[in-house]
């Protein structure tokens, strides 16, 4: 089958979206105090990096960031022929009375960050969770809804989202598939 | 790289590649046994059947603790106080168990080949917690595991195992883990106890001197020796095993000079291992009931993979 492929972001777009995310946070949060980041493997740990690059930049203050692996917590773990290899959680800072800010690259049904607020929930009590993503692509089946937004993007169910990463980690397109 | 069985009765069974997927789940596992809240909602609502036909402390504890990290509901049946004394046999034992609708039964059963046997006749997984001499796989896993913490790789390490090879499923299960890992493992033990052929499993060497299998070694792995059994007929005295097969600090350092030592326990002390050895700076001993938990955690969750992996 043939796939057409459309570029939603370019690394440009991918940037100046991070850019004005960070900014959103910050304006919200009114500053970094308090503030922590936490990605769900692996798409949103390396945006997560980013984000803290850019609240650096902004603040002159570095946000934690930590990575948070969903897979114990899936609720269709029951339906795999074989279980998923589980990745490594790591939060090396207490996330109590935190203000964390859920990082992921496309949110789609909300099952995934359903998991990972319940992961961060097993690991203390935050003050609040926000959560940030590059891609908002529809189909809830939770009612879940996210803080920030790089872009928009309606869907089919047929279609497939997929944020390229380089060797470095570094975002460098969106990639709408057909 | 899925992992396809429903049961894991021995490390002979499994590839390369699935023992190092084991042993990667338990390496990131481990950090659960460090929260505050030592528990994730994986294996929520299945049933972990914990059926022992032997003594057992660690082994037990530690697939109990285990399950409950992952949420599994766990019941413990011991041999000596369940109707196995009223003379009920193992099909019989097993297909009650299952009539109660268990997701995993970890046996552990002093003939081997037991874990074959219930494993064909029950739909559920089995795991092996040990039978007879055959295996012990999630005792040779946790040693792999902690042999892998510290040299980051098996590949190419010298590893001594020592005591009584015959009777040992602790060391069946290392010599099948590790060769396939690319270790070169030496064996030495009186020859009352060190079985003929043993060599033939794979890159094995048997020595006839300890010191032989202990020089320049990475690992010492010490095996028990088992005083309620074999102890009595296959030795003159434990003061002279003591004297030729015992780990002391003499003996070990012929090995290298940050080599790790290593005991499945329960520790005989004065026998195999003399206290200076067991409580000293090279001792792995604790560390390996610590990777135990994440160990089983990780055969628990493959394992339980669902219904299709059983077809």
């Amino acid at each position: 089958m043939a796939t057409e492929n459309t570029i939603i972001l370019d690394g440009a777009g991918v940037k100046r979206a991070l850019t004005r995310i960070a900014h959103e946070v910050l304006e919200r949060n009114k500053g970094v105090k308090d503030l922590v980041l936490v990605g769900i493997r692996t798409g949103g740990v390396h945006l997560a990096h980013e984000l803290s690059l850019r609240l650096e930049e902004i603040e002159g203050e570095k946000v934690p960031v930590g990575a948070v692996d969903i897979t114990l917590y899936r609720d269709d773990i029951k339906g795999h022929a074989e279980h998923l290899p589980v990745g490594k959680t790591e939060i090396p800072f207490s996330i109590e009375g935190k203000k964390v800010v859920l990082v992921d690259d496309v949110l789609f049904t909300g099952r995934t960050i359903r998991a990972a607020m319940d992961a961060i929930m097993d690991h203390g009590r935050p003050s609040c969770i926000q959560l940030a993503v590059l891609v908002d692509r529809g189909h809830r089946d939770l009612p879940i809804r996210a803080d920030f937004v790089g872009r928009n993007v309606p869907t089919s169910l047929k279609e497939n989202i997929t944020v390229a990463f380089d060797a470095a980690n570094k975002p460098t397109e969106v990639v709408l598939e057909k | 790289m899925p992992f396809k069985h429903k049961d894991i009765i021995g490390l002979q069974d499994l590839t390369r590649e699935e023992i190092e997927l084991l042993l990667n789940t338990a390496e990131n596992l481990k950090e659960i046994n460090e929260r505050d809240i030592k528990k994730v909602p994986t294996l929520r609502g299945k049933t972990v059947v914990n059926l022992f036909y032997e003594a057992s402390t660690r082994t037990r504890t530690s697939f109990e603790i285990a399950a409950k990290r992952l949420s599994a509901d766990t019941i413990n049946i011991t041999a000596s106080t369940s109707s196995v004394t009223k003379g009920e046999t193992l099909s019989d034992t097993a297909r009650n168990v299952l009539a109660m609708k268990p997701d995993i039964i970890v046996m552990r059963h002093a003939i081997s080949g037991a874990h074959h046997y219930l494993a064909q006749r029950v739909s559920c997984s089995v795991i092996n917690a040990g039978d007879g001499a055959h295996e012990h796989p999630s005792q040779g896993l946790l040693d792999m595991l902690t042999m892998r913490q510290k040299f980051g790789s098996l590949e190419g390490l010298k590893v001594a195992i020592v005591g009584d090879i015959t009777h040992s499923r602790v060391a069946r299960s290392n010599i099948y883990g590790l060769t396939k890992m690319g270790a070169n493992v030496f064996l030495a033990g009186p020859p009352t106890m060190m079985p003929p052929g043993i060599e033939r499993l794979g890159n094995v060497t048997v020595c006839n001197d300890m010191r032989e299998a202990v020089a320049d070694a990475d690992v010492v792995m010490m095996l028990r020796i088992q005083l309620e059994r074999q102890g009595k007929t296959l030795l003159p005295t434990l003061k002279e095993y003591s004297r030729y097969f015992g780990l002391n600090n003499h003996v070990l350092q012929l090995a290298k000079k940050d080599a790790m030592v290593m005991h499945p326990g329960p520790i005989n002390r004065g026998v195999e291992l003399c206290s200076h050895v067991a409580d000293g700076d090279q001792s792995h001993i604790l560390k390996q009931v610590e990777n135990g938990v994440a160990v089983r955690m990780s055969m628990l969750y493959h394992v339980s993979g669902g219904e299709l992996a059983t077809e």
